[in-house]
């Protein structure tokens, strides 16, 4: 038996494959030197790529002046929320730790690598040298908070449906907290700013839009012609227009549509104008999705007995939806970064407070230092995205044809 | 015991049709095909390519609407109430060609899906039967796994399962194995025979000639969606008496 195993070794190594790796100057002739102009391409770029990075790099670390960073850092991240009452991001900031927690001690995978992200950059934040010793204490708290709700996940009974509802709820309880309601004192949401006003405005926007894209989607398929040509002008109309005129026309036109007396504010009207926006592409992906299903499993569907309903619930939605996660992704992705254009109809969100900052004499020529750090919070978080649903897809794509 | 209670139904006519007519746009598919099985018949439906086989055994269950005649399934006339419809899918199961399981459930999910939530039985119950089923299609151990990661063979038993999961009085297959490797047919029809000796009442369209000599007790040939003839497959392979029947018999064989 041993001297068998022995054997059967020796004569799998005998049939290794010959190695394929060519060495470093076959990797170098192979990939950039195969011929004369791709030689002159090569050089061209390695040139470039040193004075770009050399240019970056002497910036950053040399000539830079990032004070203009950490002193406004609360500016960034909150605009001019009430000081004395910041302690409410923090709790927001803590229900939303607790649940990124939960869900990581639940599903593991994605959702751990998203937690173990939001901690690094807690901590981050923790050990830099400008934020102050209160916040400090909170970083500290929310990262304990994350750490806490992993190992407690599997010892509450139906946590995955608690986990669900924590993150509907945490929606509403967030806009509640942070305004007030006169239960607290109230913040009046012109003071609003900063990541939190980008992140608000996003995240309401995908969220809600998702369902009403979902609802536009089966009416542009129905068969009530009232239903189906109001759903197509609806999306028509809104994918004919750019975001900035919509947010434009939430600012003046929602106002004319509400009883006298009654006013919804700023902050509100630009998530409305910036939901019905997304809603509409939401809409197409959706019916995208629906119609890369093929006809079969709307047949076997009706052939086992489902009715209408039942099949597009149980059958049809969840393979399209999972068909489309890309473009989902990349539709949140990109109102993510539109938001942005809040600030042009008079909210300071992240672009908005850039812009507050760099008119601050004080300040004065540090746009590059300001522009830089923005763009690299915007891409941190669309690149966490992006990540997040490639994952997605791997994972869920186990049992696909 | 299932024997004693089909022979108090033999004779039971379960499936009537009377002058049924089908087009798809000006292309008159199905042209006043009249025909009656009673409970517990094998009935193998043949012919060429294109001749409306599939079409006819589709509007059985709904899936294709018939434009003039009366299909009367089980006593439930089936018109266009959607009513009546969904009653009669209760009542038929439909194999395909493509097997049309859902990819992104497991065999067990495929399985209980309608029986909960159509015919509202308890999970369990709904999970002991899938399980039993899966033991009579021969693949007991597959139960946890997705479509994707079984073979055709197996996808299609899987699929039979799930028809047969509702409890049909009336089992459909629309050329069940065309679309598998040559080694999986004879799996799947086995299944399909043993079936047919359960005393199922079941109309297949095939061009497995040695299944329909065996288990058939009717054949009917279509041609341009017409019937053609009917008979034992005696009397329409050894005798056939129209000569589109002894065309087509001579192309297939
Ligand atoms: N959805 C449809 N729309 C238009 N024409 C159709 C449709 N389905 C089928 N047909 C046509 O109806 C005729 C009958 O088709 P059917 O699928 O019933 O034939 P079949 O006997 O099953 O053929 P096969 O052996 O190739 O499966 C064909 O001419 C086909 O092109
Ligand atoms: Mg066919």
């Amino acid at each position: 038996m041993n001297t068998n195993l022995n054997t059967d070794q020796s004569l799998e190594k005998t049939i290794e494959p010959p190695k394929s790796s060519l060495g470093v100057f076959g990797w170098l002739k192979k990939n950039l030197f195969s011929n004369w102009y791709n030689s002159i391409l090569t050089i061209i770029s390695v040139i470039a790529l040193f004075y770009i990075v050399k240019g970056v790099f002497s910036f950053v670390f040399i000539s830079a002046q990032w004070s203009v960073i950490s002193e406004n850092y609360r500016l960034f991240m909150v605009g001019q929320y009430t000081k004395a009452e910041i302690w409410r991001v923090w709790s927001c900031l803590g229900v939303v730790s607790l649940l990124f927690g939960l869900s990581a001690g639940i599903w593991k995978g994605t959702a751990r690598h998203m937690s173990v992200l939001l901690s690094v950059i807690l901590l981050i934040h923790m050990l830099v040298p400008f934020t102050s010793g209160t916040a400090k204490m909170w970083l500290g708290i929310n990262i304990g908070i994350v750490v806490f709700g992993y190992f407690l996940a599997p010892f509450i009974p139906k946590n995955k449906i608690i986990t669900i509802a924590g993150w509907f709820l945490s929606f509403p309880f967030t806009i509640f907290l942070l305004n007030g309601f006169g239960v607290f004192s109230t913040v009046k949401t012109n003071v609003w700013g900063g990541l939190l006003l980008t992140l608000l405005i996003s995240v309401v926007a995908i969220v809600v839009s998702f369902p009403i894209g979902i609802l536009l989607a089966l009416g542009r398929t129905s068969n009530l012609p009232i239903v189906k040509y109001f759903c197509i002008a609806y999306i028509e109309i809104i994918r004919g227009v750019p975001l900035i005129t919509v947010f434009f026309m939430a600012q003046l036109m929602i106002p004319l549509f509400l009883p006298e007396g009654l006013e919804i504010n700023n902050v509100l009207r630009v998530m409305i104008g910036a939901t019905l926006f997304t809603a509409a592409y939401m809409a197409e992906n959706v019916r995208g999705g629906l119609q890369s299903i093929p006809s079969g499993q709307f047949e076997a569907a009706k052939a086992i007995g489902l009715n209408g309903p039942q099949a597009m619930t149980f059958i049809i939605m969840p393979q399209a939806l999972r068909a489309i996660i890309p473009a989902i992704v990349g539709q949140s992705i990109s109102m993510f970064k539109d938001t942005s254009l809040v600030a042009i109809v008079g909210l300071i969100d992240l672009l908005g407070i850039a812009q507050t900052v760099i008119s601050n004499p004080d300040f004065l020529g540090r746009q590059m230092e300001v522009y830089m750090y923005i763009a690299l919070l915007y891409w941190v978080i669309a690149y966490s995205m992006s990540y997040a649903s490639r994952r997605m897809e791997k994972s869920l794509g186990v049992g696909e044809r | 015991m299932a024997e004693a209670n089909i022979a108090k139904e033999e004779g039971k006519e379960i499936i009537v049709c009377n002058g049924v007519n089908k087009w798809f746009g000006d292309l008159h598919v199905l042209k006043d095909v009249s025909l009656t099985v009673k409970k517990g018949e094998v009935l193998v439906i043949l012919g060429p390519s294109g001749s409306g086989k599939s079409t006819f055994i589709r509007t059985i269950n709904g899936l294709e609407e018939v434009q003039k005649g009366d299909i009367v399934i089980d006593g439930i006339n089936l018109s266009h109430d959607i009513k009546d419809i969904e009653a009669i899918r209760k009542e038929t199961g439909m194999v395909f060609q493509q097997f049309n399981l859902f990819p992104h459930m497991t065999i067990l999910k495929n399985i209980t899906l309608a029986p909960i939530w159509v015919r509202k039985k308890p999970k369990a119950e709904a999970e002991k039967i899938a399980l039993e089923l899966l033991e009579r299609v021969g693949i007991p151990e597959q139960a946890d796994k997705y479509p994707g990661q079984l073979s055709g063979g197996q996808q299609q038993r899987v699929a039979i399962a799930r028809a047969l999961a509702m409890q049909p009085e009336i089992m459909l297959f629309d050329e069940p194995t065309s679309a598998l490797d040559p080694e999986m047919i004879k799996e799947v029809l086995d299944v399909m025979k043993e079936l047919a000796r359960s005393g199922m009442t079941m109309l297949c369209v095939t061009h497995e000639m040695g299944f329909a000599r065996e288990v058939a007790d009717r054949i009917v040939l279509f041609d341009e969606g017409e019937i053609i003839e009917t008979g034992t497959p005696e009397e329409l392979f050894d005798n056939p008496k129209h000569d589109r029947t002894k065309l087509f018999l001579s192309q297939i064989l």
